[in-house]
Protein backbone atom coordinates (compact mmCIF):
# COMPACT_ATOMS: atom_id res chain seq x y z
CA UNK A 1 0.00 0.00 0.00
CA UNK A 2 3.01 2.23 0.28
CA UNK A 3 3.13 2.69 -3.46
CA UNK A 4 1.11 5.63 -4.67
CA UNK A 5 -1.52 4.76 -7.26
CA UNK A 6 -1.42 6.81 -10.44
CA UNK A 7 -4.38 9.19 -10.88
CA UNK A 8 -7.45 7.41 -12.26
CA UNK A 9 -7.34 9.13 -15.64
CA UNK A 10 -3.59 8.97 -16.03
CA UNK A 11 -2.23 8.02 -19.42
CA UNK A 12 -0.87 4.87 -17.80
CA UNK A 13 -4.34 3.74 -16.73
CA UNK A 14 -5.90 4.72 -20.03
CA UNK A 15 -3.37 2.62 -21.86
CA UNK A 16 -3.88 -0.52 -19.84
CA UNK A 17 -7.60 -0.43 -19.18
CA UNK A 18 -9.76 -1.87 -21.88
CA UNK A 19 -13.09 -0.46 -20.73
CA UNK A 20 -12.45 3.12 -21.67
CA UNK A 21 -10.11 2.70 -24.57
CA UNK A 22 -11.77 3.73 -27.78
CA UNK A 23 -13.03 0.71 -29.66
CA UNK A 24 -13.21 0.98 -33.40
CA UNK A 25 -15.26 -1.28 -35.60
CA UNK A 26 -12.08 -2.75 -37.09
CA UNK A 27 -10.91 -3.79 -33.60
CA UNK A 28 -14.11 -5.80 -33.24
CA UNK A 29 -13.70 -7.35 -36.67
CA UNK A 30 -10.14 -8.40 -35.87
CA UNK A 31 -10.81 -9.57 -32.36
CA UNK A 32 -13.83 -11.70 -33.24
CA UNK A 33 -12.58 -12.79 -36.65
CA UNK A 34 -15.58 -11.55 -38.56
CA UNK A 35 -16.19 -11.31 -42.28
CA UNK A 36 -16.72 -7.80 -43.61
CA UNK A 37 -19.45 -7.95 -46.24
CA UNK A 38 -19.94 -4.25 -46.95
CA UNK A 39 -18.67 -0.74 -46.21
CA UNK A 40 -15.01 -1.25 -45.35
CA UNK A 41 -14.84 2.54 -45.22
CA UNK A 42 -16.87 2.47 -42.02
CA UNK A 43 -14.45 0.28 -40.09
CA UNK A 44 -12.55 3.20 -38.60
CA UNK A 45 -15.65 4.52 -36.90
CA UNK A 46 -15.63 4.48 -33.13
CA UNK A 47 -18.14 2.15 -31.52
CA UNK A 48 -19.70 3.67 -28.43
CA UNK A 49 -21.95 0.87 -27.24
CA UNK A 50 -23.91 -2.16 -28.26
CA UNK A 51 -27.42 -3.47 -28.74
CA UNK A 52 -28.64 -7.01 -29.37
CA UNK A 53 -32.16 -7.74 -30.59
CA UNK A 54 -33.94 -9.46 -33.45
CA UNK A 55 -37.15 -7.49 -33.13
CA UNK A 56 -36.61 -4.56 -35.47
CA UNK A 57 -39.37 -2.50 -33.87
CA UNK A 58 -37.48 -2.87 -30.59
CA UNK A 59 -34.19 -1.84 -32.19
CA UNK A 60 -35.89 1.25 -33.63
CA UNK A 61 -37.05 2.11 -30.12
CA UNK A 62 -33.89 1.35 -28.15
CA UNK A 63 -30.65 1.27 -30.16
CA UNK A 64 -28.39 4.32 -30.02
CA UNK A 65 -26.15 6.06 -32.51
CA UNK A 66 -22.69 4.52 -32.54
CA UNK A 67 -23.89 1.11 -31.33
CA UNK A 68 -22.77 -2.12 -32.84
CA UNK A 69 -26.02 -4.03 -33.41
CA UNK A 70 -26.01 -7.82 -33.08
CA UNK A 71 -28.86 -9.67 -34.80
CA UNK A 72 -29.83 -12.82 -36.66
CA UNK A 73 -32.17 -10.96 -39.02
CA UNK A 74 -30.90 -10.65 -42.59
CA UNK A 75 -33.94 -8.99 -44.18
CA UNK A 76 -33.25 -5.78 -46.17
CA UNK A 77 -35.16 -3.81 -43.52
CA UNK A 78 -32.18 -4.12 -41.16
CA UNK A 79 -30.31 -1.58 -43.30
CA UNK A 80 -33.09 0.97 -43.05
CA UNK A 81 -33.22 0.51 -39.29
CA UNK A 82 -29.42 0.77 -39.02
CA UNK A 83 -29.47 3.98 -41.08
CA UNK A 84 -32.31 5.45 -39.04
CA UNK A 85 -30.53 4.75 -35.75
CA UNK A 86 -27.07 5.62 -37.11
CA UNK A 87 -25.52 2.45 -35.70
CA UNK A 88 -21.82 1.92 -36.38
CA UNK A 89 -22.34 -1.50 -37.86
CA UNK A 90 -24.44 -4.66 -37.93
CA UNK A 91 -23.13 -8.02 -36.78
CA UNK A 92 -25.02 -10.94 -38.33
CA UNK A 93 -24.73 -14.02 -36.14
CA UNK A 94 -24.33 -17.75 -36.84
CA UNK A 95 -22.69 -17.19 -40.22
CA UNK A 96 -26.04 -16.31 -41.80
CA UNK A 97 -25.73 -14.98 -45.32
CA UNK A 98 -27.49 -11.66 -45.91
CA UNK A 99 -29.40 -11.74 -49.19
CA UNK A 100 -28.50 -9.74 -52.27
CA UNK A 101 -30.96 -6.94 -51.66
CA UNK A 102 -29.68 -6.47 -48.10
CA UNK A 103 -26.09 -6.25 -49.32
CA UNK A 104 -27.02 -3.81 -52.07
CA UNK A 105 -28.78 -1.52 -49.60
CA UNK A 106 -25.91 -1.76 -47.10
CA UNK A 107 -23.47 -0.70 -49.80
CA UNK A 108 -25.51 2.29 -50.89
CA UNK A 109 -26.15 3.39 -47.29
CA UNK A 110 -22.52 2.71 -46.24
CA UNK A 111 -23.58 0.46 -43.40
CA UNK A 112 -20.86 -2.02 -42.41
CA UNK A 113 -22.36 -5.50 -42.51
CA UNK A 114 -20.26 -8.00 -40.56
CA UNK A 115 -20.82 -11.73 -40.33
CA UNK A 116 -19.70 -13.83 -37.38
CA UNK A 117 -19.85 -17.60 -37.13
CA UNK A 118 -20.61 -17.29 -33.41
CA UNK A 119 -23.93 -17.24 -31.60
CA UNK A 120 -25.36 -14.00 -30.19
CA UNK A 121 -24.56 -14.80 -26.56
CA UNK A 122 -20.91 -15.44 -27.33
CA UNK A 123 -20.55 -12.33 -29.49
CA UNK A 124 -22.13 -10.04 -26.93
CA UNK A 125 -19.95 -11.53 -24.19
CA UNK A 126 -16.80 -10.88 -26.17
CA UNK A 127 -17.87 -7.33 -27.08
CA UNK A 128 -18.56 -6.59 -23.43
CA UNK A 129 -15.13 -7.93 -22.62
CA UNK A 130 -13.66 -5.46 -25.11
CA UNK A 131 -15.13 -2.64 -23.05
CA UNK A 132 -18.41 -2.05 -24.84
CA UNK A 133 -21.57 -1.65 -22.81
CA UNK A 134 -25.27 -1.49 -23.54
CA UNK A 135 -25.80 1.04 -20.76
CA UNK A 136 -26.07 4.71 -21.59
CA UNK B 1 -76.75 -8.52 -55.93
CA UNK B 2 -74.54 -6.80 -53.40
CA UNK B 3 -74.99 -8.04 -49.86
CA UNK B 4 -73.30 -7.57 -46.52
CA UNK B 5 -71.31 -10.50 -45.18
CA UNK B 6 -69.88 -10.48 -41.69
CA UNK B 7 -66.60 -12.35 -41.65
CA UNK B 8 -64.06 -13.52 -39.10
CA UNK B 9 -61.17 -14.57 -41.30
CA UNK B 10 -58.68 -15.75 -38.69
CA UNK B 11 -59.71 -18.73 -36.58
CA UNK B 12 -57.44 -21.46 -35.22
CA UNK B 13 -58.48 -25.04 -34.55
CA UNK B 14 -57.24 -27.75 -32.22
CA UNK B 15 -54.47 -28.33 -34.77
CA UNK B 16 -52.70 -25.18 -33.61
CA UNK B 17 -50.70 -26.14 -30.53
CA UNK B 18 -51.64 -22.96 -28.70
CA UNK B 19 -55.45 -23.44 -28.74
CA UNK B 20 -57.60 -24.65 -25.88
CA UNK B 21 -57.48 -28.43 -26.08
CA UNK B 22 -60.78 -30.16 -26.91
CA UNK B 23 -62.50 -26.87 -27.68
CA UNK B 24 -61.67 -25.68 -31.21
CA UNK B 25 -63.31 -28.51 -33.12
CA UNK B 26 -65.06 -28.17 -36.49
CA UNK B 27 -68.64 -28.62 -35.25
CA UNK B 28 -68.11 -26.41 -32.22
CA UNK B 29 -66.51 -23.66 -34.31
CA UNK B 30 -69.19 -23.73 -36.99
CA UNK B 31 -72.01 -23.81 -34.42
CA UNK B 32 -70.55 -20.91 -32.50
CA UNK B 33 -69.89 -18.84 -35.64
CA UNK B 34 -73.45 -19.43 -36.77
CA UNK B 35 -74.90 -18.55 -33.36
CA UNK B 36 -73.20 -15.18 -33.23
CA UNK B 37 -74.29 -14.28 -36.75
CA UNK B 38 -71.16 -14.68 -38.81
CA UNK B 39 -71.63 -15.39 -42.53
CA UNK B 40 -68.01 -16.26 -43.33
CA UNK B 41 -65.08 -17.67 -41.40
CA UNK B 42 -61.62 -18.79 -42.44
CA UNK B 43 -59.69 -21.56 -40.73
CA UNK B 44 -56.07 -20.42 -40.42
CA UNK B 45 -53.90 -22.77 -38.40
CA UNK B 46 -50.18 -22.25 -37.95
CA UNK B 47 -48.34 -23.64 -40.98
CA UNK B 48 -51.01 -26.25 -41.69
CA UNK B 49 -54.40 -26.55 -43.36
CA UNK B 50 -55.31 -30.10 -42.36
CA UNK B 51 -58.43 -29.10 -40.41
CA UNK B 52 -59.83 -26.93 -43.22
CA UNK B 53 -61.67 -29.69 -45.09
CA UNK B 54 -63.41 -31.18 -42.04
CA UNK B 55 -64.65 -27.74 -41.03
CA UNK B 56 -65.87 -27.03 -44.57
CA UNK B 57 -67.77 -30.35 -44.54
CA UNK B 58 -69.55 -29.41 -41.30
CA UNK B 59 -70.57 -26.01 -42.66
CA UNK B 60 -72.23 -27.39 -45.78
CA UNK B 61 -75.63 -27.73 -44.14
CA UNK B 62 -75.70 -24.46 -42.19
CA UNK B 63 -75.10 -21.76 -44.77
CA UNK B 64 -71.90 -20.53 -43.16
CA UNK B 65 -69.06 -20.22 -45.67
CA UNK B 66 -65.72 -21.58 -44.51
CA UNK B 67 -62.75 -20.31 -46.49
CA UNK B 68 -59.57 -22.32 -46.74
CA UNK B 69 -56.74 -20.61 -44.91
CA UNK B 70 -53.31 -21.02 -43.39
CA UNK B 71 -51.14 -18.77 -41.22
CA UNK B 72 -47.58 -19.10 -42.47
CA UNK B 73 -44.52 -18.18 -40.40
CA UNK B 74 -41.67 -16.71 -42.43
CA UNK B 75 -38.02 -17.09 -41.47
CA UNK B 76 -38.13 -13.58 -39.98
CA UNK B 77 -40.92 -14.95 -37.73
CA UNK B 78 -43.57 -12.82 -39.40
CA UNK B 79 -47.07 -14.32 -39.58
CA UNK B 80 -49.05 -13.99 -42.82
CA UNK B 81 -52.54 -15.28 -43.57
CA UNK B 82 -53.18 -17.02 -46.87
CA UNK B 83 -56.84 -17.26 -47.88
CA UNK B 84 -57.96 -19.52 -50.71
CA UNK B 85 -61.16 -20.54 -52.42
CA UNK B 86 -60.64 -24.24 -52.06
CA UNK B 87 -59.05 -26.82 -49.84
CA UNK B 88 -57.06 -28.03 -52.86
CA UNK B 89 -55.12 -24.77 -53.30
CA UNK B 90 -54.31 -24.49 -49.61
CA UNK B 91 -53.20 -28.12 -49.54
CA UNK B 92 -50.65 -27.37 -52.27
CA UNK B 93 -49.42 -24.37 -50.34
CA UNK B 94 -49.18 -26.54 -47.25
CA UNK B 95 -46.96 -28.97 -49.15
CA UNK B 96 -44.43 -26.19 -49.75
CA UNK B 97 -44.74 -24.99 -46.16
CA UNK B 98 -44.14 -28.50 -44.79
CA UNK B 99 -41.07 -28.96 -46.99
CA UNK B 100 -39.55 -25.80 -45.52
CA UNK B 101 -40.58 -26.31 -41.90
CA UNK B 102 -37.89 -27.96 -39.77
CA UNK B 103 -38.34 -29.64 -36.41
CA UNK B 104 -40.69 -31.87 -34.49
CA UNK B 105 -43.38 -30.79 -32.05
CA UNK B 106 -42.75 -31.22 -28.33
CA UNK B 107 -46.29 -31.78 -27.12
CA UNK B 108 -45.42 -31.27 -23.46
CA UNK B 109 -44.00 -27.82 -24.15
CA UNK B 110 -46.12 -26.49 -26.99
CA UNK B 111 -49.35 -28.47 -26.87
CA UNK B 112 -51.08 -31.15 -28.92
CA UNK B 113 -51.73 -30.73 -32.64
CA UNK B 114 -54.83 -32.72 -33.45
CA UNK B 115 -56.08 -33.43 -36.95
CA UNK B 116 -59.79 -34.21 -36.76
CA UNK B 117 -62.65 -35.24 -39.02
CA UNK B 118 -66.03 -33.60 -39.59
CA UNK B 119 -67.48 -35.54 -36.64
CA UNK B 120 -64.97 -33.86 -34.30
CA UNK B 121 -63.10 -37.14 -33.86
CA UNK B 122 -59.32 -37.15 -33.56
CA UNK B 123 -57.70 -38.74 -36.62
CA UNK B 124 -54.05 -38.35 -35.67
CA UNK B 125 -51.52 -36.08 -34.01
CA UNK B 126 -49.51 -33.89 -36.36
CA UNK B 127 -45.87 -34.22 -35.28
CA UNK B 128 -44.41 -31.27 -37.20
CA UNK B 129 -43.18 -28.21 -35.34
CA UNK B 130 -46.12 -26.07 -36.49
CA UNK B 131 -45.28 -23.35 -33.98
CA UNK B 132 -41.85 -22.97 -35.63
CA UNK B 133 -40.71 -20.84 -38.55
CA UNK B 134 -40.33 -21.93 -42.16
CA UNK B 135 -37.14 -21.15 -44.06
CA UNK B 136 -39.15 -18.99 -46.49
CA UNK B 137 -38.55 -15.24 -46.49
CA UNK B 138 -41.61 -13.03 -46.05
CA UNK B 139 -41.42 -12.10 -49.73
CA UNK B 140 -41.39 -15.81 -50.65
CA UNK B 141 -44.41 -16.47 -48.42
CA UNK B 142 -46.42 -13.74 -50.13
CA UNK B 143 -45.35 -15.01 -53.55
CA UNK B 144 -46.32 -18.58 -52.59
CA UNK B 145 -49.79 -17.48 -51.52
CA UNK B 146 -50.30 -15.47 -54.71
CA UNK B 147 -49.06 -18.31 -56.92
CA UNK B 148 -52.12 -20.29 -55.81
CA UNK B 149 -54.45 -17.31 -56.30
CA UNK B 150 -54.75 -16.64 -52.60
CA UNK B 151 -54.96 -13.42 -50.65
CA UNK B 152 -51.93 -12.53 -48.55
CA UNK B 153 -52.87 -10.63 -45.40
CA UNK B 154 -50.33 -9.55 -42.78
CA UNK B 155 -51.47 -10.92 -39.40
CA UNK B 156 -52.19 -8.70 -36.38
CA UNK B 157 -49.92 -5.85 -37.51
CA UNK B 158 -50.55 -3.92 -34.27
CA UNK B 159 -48.98 -6.64 -32.13
CA UNK B 160 -45.29 -6.67 -31.35
CA UNK B 161 -44.94 -10.44 -31.49
CA UNK B 162 -44.85 -12.16 -34.87
CA UNK B 163 -46.20 -9.22 -36.84
CA UNK B 164 -44.60 -7.67 -39.89
CA UNK B 165 -44.16 -4.32 -38.12
CA UNK B 166 -42.99 -5.86 -34.85
CA UNK B 167 -40.44 -8.15 -36.45
CA UNK B 168 -39.26 -5.95 -39.31
CA UNK B 169 -39.87 -2.48 -37.88
CA UNK B 170 -41.98 -1.40 -40.84
CA UNK B 171 -43.59 -2.89 -43.93
CA UNK B 172 -40.86 -3.22 -46.57
CA UNK B 173 -41.54 -1.01 -49.59
CA UNK B 174 -43.32 -2.76 -52.42
CA UNK B 175 -44.75 -5.61 -50.32
CA UNK B 176 -47.59 -7.08 -52.37
CA UNK B 177 -49.92 -7.58 -49.40
CA UNK B 178 -53.64 -7.62 -50.15
CA UNK B 179 -54.52 -6.29 -46.70
CA UNK B 180 -53.33 -5.81 -43.14
CA UNK B 181 -55.15 -7.43 -40.26
CA UNK B 182 -55.72 -5.63 -36.96
CA UNK B 183 -56.10 -7.59 -33.74
CA UNK B 184 -59.16 -7.09 -31.52
CA UNK B 185 -56.95 -5.09 -29.16
CA UNK B 186 -56.80 -1.95 -31.30
CA UNK B 187 -59.36 0.31 -32.91
CA UNK B 188 -58.99 1.22 -36.58
CA UNK B 189 -58.41 4.94 -35.97
CA UNK B 190 -55.84 4.20 -33.31
CA UNK B 191 -54.03 1.80 -35.66
CA UNK B 192 -53.88 4.38 -38.45
CA UNK B 193 -52.43 6.86 -35.99
CA UNK B 194 -49.90 4.58 -34.29
CA UNK B 195 -48.91 2.69 -37.44
CA UNK B 196 -49.07 5.17 -40.34
CA UNK B 197 -48.50 2.37 -42.89
CA UNK B 198 -52.02 1.15 -42.04
CA UNK B 199 -53.16 4.01 -44.32
CA UNK B 200 -51.36 2.47 -47.29
CA UNK B 201 -53.18 -0.89 -47.33
CA UNK B 202 -56.76 -2.13 -47.03
CA UNK B 203 -57.51 -3.18 -43.44
CA UNK B 204 -59.48 -6.03 -41.96
CA UNK B 205 -60.13 -6.89 -38.35
CA UNK B 206 -60.49 -10.44 -37.11
CA UNK B 207 -60.38 -12.36 -33.88
CA UNK B 208 -57.35 -14.67 -34.23
CA UNK B 209 -59.57 -16.97 -32.13
CA UNK B 210 -57.83 -19.61 -30.03
CA UNK B 211 -60.96 -20.40 -27.99
CA UNK B 212 -64.69 -20.52 -28.79
CA UNK B 213 -65.33 -17.34 -26.82
CA UNK B 214 -62.86 -15.48 -29.03
CA UNK B 215 -64.75 -16.18 -32.25
CA UNK B 216 -66.25 -13.01 -33.71
CA UNK B 217 -64.73 -10.84 -30.98
CA UNK B 218 -63.61 -8.80 -33.93
CA UNK B 219 -64.92 -9.17 -37.47
CA UNK B 220 -65.09 -7.39 -40.80
CA UNK B 221 -68.17 -6.79 -42.92
CA UNK B 222 -67.68 -7.14 -46.66
CA UNK B 223 -70.16 -5.76 -49.17
CA UNK B 224 -69.97 -8.09 -52.17
CA UNK B 225 -71.80 -10.43 -54.54
CA UNK B 226 -71.45 -13.80 -52.92
CA UNK B 227 -68.47 -15.14 -51.05
CA UNK B 228 -65.21 -15.96 -52.79
CA UNK B 229 -61.61 -14.91 -52.59
CA UNK B 230 -62.06 -12.89 -55.79
CA UNK B 231 -65.04 -11.01 -54.30
CA UNK B 232 -63.13 -10.30 -51.09
CA UNK B 233 -60.27 -8.96 -53.19
CA UNK B 234 -62.64 -6.59 -55.01
CA UNK B 235 -64.01 -5.45 -51.65
CA UNK B 236 -60.50 -4.84 -50.32
CA UNK B 237 -59.75 -2.78 -53.41
CA UNK B 238 -63.09 -0.99 -53.05
CA UNK B 239 -64.05 -1.45 -56.70
CA UNK B 240 -67.23 -2.36 -58.59
CA UNK B 241 -69.42 -1.44 -55.64
CA UNK B 242 -67.69 -3.91 -53.36
CA UNK B 243 -66.28 -2.51 -50.16
CA UNK B 244 -65.19 -3.17 -46.61
CA UNK B 245 -67.10 -1.85 -43.62
CA UNK B 246 -64.92 -1.61 -40.55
Amino acid sequence: MGEKNPPFFSQENLNKSSWNSRVKLKDIVESLGMKVVTAHEGLLREVTGGYASDLLSDVMAHASAGDVWVTLQIHPNIIAVATLKDVAGIVIVQGREPDGETIKKAQSEHIPLLVSELYTFEIVGRLYHMGLSGMR
Amino acid sequence: MLKEYRADLHIHTILSPCTELTEMLPRAIVTRAHQIGLDVIAICDHNSSENVSPTQKVSLTGGLVVLAGIEITSKEEVHTLGLFNGAEEVRKVQEVVYSTLPGENDEESFGYQVVVNERDEAVYFNKRLLIGATTLSLEEVVELIHSFNGLAIASHVDREAYSIIGQLGFIPPGMALDALELSPKIRVEEARKNFPQCRDYPLITSSDAHSLDDIGKSSTTFVMEGVSVAEIQLALLGTQGRRVLL
